[in-house]
């Protein structure tokens, strides 16, 4: 069974003739010629003449975006959330199972899969829930779930309390062959907080969301995955001990892989004080500690991933008080321009590095093809203009929500085009 | 028959202040902010002392007042402060309003705008509501309270008092003893001192003074002791439903009361007492100190008058409050 389900489209031909090409899973950062023939990267020849400005690299993955499908199609289909990612750069993303139905049986998966096939514009996995309706009581079938194609497990948006059951969930994925993914969020210290617990929360008058809220479910799901010996992935981390342990348990051996958003590498709590429902996510954006600890993570390894957590919600959803909004803000359109324009060309991280954790790095968490330009790879390409600059406002986007975090932004850097299974699917 | 020219709609609507200004937080002020709000303060207190006290200055404007929270003297002052100064005043609760009905704040928002108000004066539950109202509807904001978040008039008329009864602020040490945690009360007057330098200390059971909430530029101390040092010793409502058995902030009312209450025997002689109120008799204030003569309690609801006319005119007339809007735009 695949993971990956998508329209089965045209397969196109292409040339980029005299391009910069940024390939990190092959070491590669020159001016190159790339065609593209009936969708396979046919040849890859020295360029004629010095690159034009734009930069070829492959398209990128993410790991984590709610299609809010079955359920809130209002918010995002999946039409419009793939079509989002293609404006992106993403040649693949996946699903996660937190929708009305929750993807926890293999009616509601097949279902997802189906309309797939004939409605995503680029291909999506679909990862299914760990207990069923996400109740945190009982194991869902993973087996014949992965047998249907379910890219991986998790609860995403509510952790698996009883440490227990996620010890039950991680010795049974084993059956599956699929990996556990985790949010990491003890209820009882997070108590109902809608932002980090620091001086903006102790100012502004916010319950707080400490990151040990974060850490110490951490620190527990990495010990039991150490001790079950099964390969745990930790979803949107945000907080510097969750850093720390995460970094302990890799150097112990520990089968443990990390995915960051954008917001939490670009902003910290002090953007809370504007009020803006848009700044308002789960887990919450954290101190300038924190975020420095999370971008020394994306820059050594610890942290492969790059995943926007992509969240779309209704207008009148977010167009309420700070404290009645719901968490969660869009991504799928400015990851990689917000990305570019806060840590790449202000030199704090290089531009490989980005593109390596945009693409390879959430591809290998979860066993999908890794895109990359050789010949004889399927054409998974991004192309970018790093000289572009433009503004984010609410006509900017494809996807069906503009609860962006990033609105009246200027950003530089912009995905021109998009090929993903072979395909075009978006150009600028 | 007479030239009957028709009304344009510009006509009927009063005169615009250029730049929308709000009241939303202490920390949108500054100290010259604050110092003309005091002098208008003490400038609508003497016209209070006339035969007749209303003033004709705002006549012809409207004030809303939208209470989704009960409220007995911040919705009475704020009423009474807006007739003192002749404004046609609304006020609207969210009992009985569209709200029962399930309306939004949002729709709420426009449906009052349709009346263009000049200010809209909003209390509610939720920290961020008057940045929505800022944002939907075309009026002046003056946040009545949100949340947890900020209560900026009760602020001012707290540094009136205190400007009044002992003659400025600067230097004064003020204790403030209490839930922090939870009271807006408590994050205004420590923005509303330290701005006006006093000094701020304070006071209660760890679990309820917030981390952090030094870098405010105020001290912290668990001991109830510590309020001797102080001039003033400003006491916070300690909310019941805090004390619920398993909310573990403290163990019981009787041991909040034992520790941290009050009390005529932990205070200094001369030492002035506050409080926002309602006050809890016997809980965080002892009766005793409630009802002496160095208590400001009663002073503090007479200035509130005066404050919110000195807020609502000043609003409609002059002065540099804007809200300050974090910008993401082009970092680095």
């Amino acid at each position: 069974m695949p993971m990956l389900f998508g329209k089965n489209g045209r397969r196109d031909s292409l040339v980029f003739e005299d391009i910069r090409v940024v390939d990190p899973t092959r070491g590669i950062d020159e001016a190159l010629t790339v065609t593209v023939e009936q969708g396979v990267i046919a040849s890859v020849e020295p360029a004629s003449a010095p690159a034009n400005g734009k930069v070829l690299a492959p398209a990128f993955v993410d790991p984590h975006v709610h299609l809010r499908t079955p359920g809130r199609e209002d918010e995002e289909d999946l039409a419009s959330g793939t079509r989002a990612a293609a404006a992106g750069g993403y040649c693949a993303i996946l699903a996660m199972p937190n929708t009305d139905p929750v993807v926890d049986s293999a009616s509601v998966l097949g279902a997802l899969t189906e309309a797939a096939a004939r409605e995503a514009e680029i291909p999506v996995g679909f990862l299914a829930a760990i207990t069923k309706g996400q109740g945190g009581a009982e194991l869902t079938e993973m087996v014949e779930l992965a047998e249907r194609g379910a890219a991986g497990f998790t609860d995403d948006g509510r952790p698996v309390v009883a440490p227990g059951l996620i010890r039950r969930a991680l010795q049974y994925s084993a059956a599956a062959g699929r990996p556990v993914a985790v949010h990491c969020e003890e209820p009882t210290l997070s108590h109902g907080g809608h932002v980090h617990e620091g001086l903006v929360s102790a100012e502004l008058g916010f319950g707080g969301y400490p990151s040990v809220a974060e850490s110490v479910m951490v620190a527990r799901d990495l010990a039991l995955a150490g001790y079950e010996e099964r390969p745990l992935h930790l979803l949107h981390l945000s907080a510097h001990e969750s850093v720390e342990e995460l970094r302990r348990a890799r150097a112990a051996g520990i089968p443990a892989t990390a995915e960051v958003t954008p917001h939490h590498l670009c902003l910290t709590d002090d953007a809370v004080r504007s009020l803006d429902p848009n700044v308002k996510m789960n887990p919450p954006l954290r101190a300038s500690e924190d975020r420095a600890a999370l971008i020394d993570a994306l820059l050594d390894g610890t942290v492969e991933a790059i995943a926007t957590d992509h969240a779309p919600h209704a207008r009148e959803e977010k167009e309420v008080p700070f404290e009645e909004a719901p968490f969660g803000v869009t991504g799928l359109e400015t990851a990689f321009s917000a990305l570019y324009t806060q840590l790449v060309e202000p030199g704090v991280v290089p531009l490989a590095t980005l593109l390596e954790r945009m693409s390879a790095g959430p591809a290998r968490i979860y066993g999908l093809d890794v895109p990359t330009i050789q010949v004889g790879a399927e054409a998974n390409l991004v192309m970018l203009d790093l000289d572009a600059v433009w503004h984010v406002d609410e006509g900017s986007f494809r996807s069906k929500s503009a609860n962006s975090w990033l609105l009246g932004s200027k950003l530089h850097g912009r995905v021109v085009q998009t090929v993903a299974a072979g395909k075009v699917v978006y150009a600028a | 028959m007479a030239d009957v020219r028709p009304l344009l709609r510009a006509e009927l609507l009063p005169p615009k202040s250029s730049a929308r200004r709000h009241l939303i937080s202490i920390a949108d002020l500054t100290r010259e902010d604050v110092e003309r709000l005091l002098a208008l303060s003490r400038t609508f207190a003497r016209s209070l002392e006339r035969d007749v006290k209303k003033l004709p200055t705002l006549r012809g404007r409207t004030v809303v007042n939208l209470f989704f929270e009960s409220s007995t003297r911040t919705s009475s002052s704020f009423e009474l402060a807006a007739k003192r100064l002749s404004a046609d005043v609304m006020s609207i609760k969210s009992s009985g309003s569209a709200v029962d009905k399930g309306e939004s704040l949002k729709d709420t928002l426009l449906t009052i705008g349709a009346y263009d108000p000049d200010v809209i004066v909003i209390r509610h539950a939720h920290i961020g509501a008057p940045n929505l109202a800022a944002r939907f509807s075309p009026a002046h904001v003056v946040n009545a309270g949100d949340g947890k978040h900020q209560h900026p008039t009760q602020a001012l008329l707290d540094l009136y008092t205190l400007d009044e009864e002992l003659g400025g602020i600067e230097g004064l040490h003020v204790a403030i003893v209490g839930d922090v945690l939870h009271s807006r009360v408590a994050r205004s007057n420590i923005q509303a001192l330290v701005l006006m330098g006093a000094r701020v200390t304070l006071v209660g059971p760890p679990p309820l003074i917030p981390r952090g909430i030094d870098a405010m530029g105020c001290e912290v101390s668990h001991d109830i002791r510590d309020i001797a040092a102080a001039d003033v010793v400003y006491v916070l409502r300690m909310q019941r439903e805090r004390m619920l058995e398993g909310a573990n902030y403290v163990p019981s009312l009787r041991e909040y009361t034992a520790r941290w209450g009050v009390t005529p025997e932990r205070l200094r002689p001369g030492q002035k007492v506050m409080h926002p109120g309602p006050m809890n008799r016997g809980v965080e204030i002892d009766a005793a100190v409630a009802d002496s003569p160095e208590s400001l309690v009663e002073r503090q609801v007479r200035s509130g008058l005066v404050v919110r006319m000195a807020v609502l005119y000043d609003l409609l007339t002059q002065g540099p409050v804007e809200i300050k809007v974090a910008e993401i735009e082009e970092v680095a």
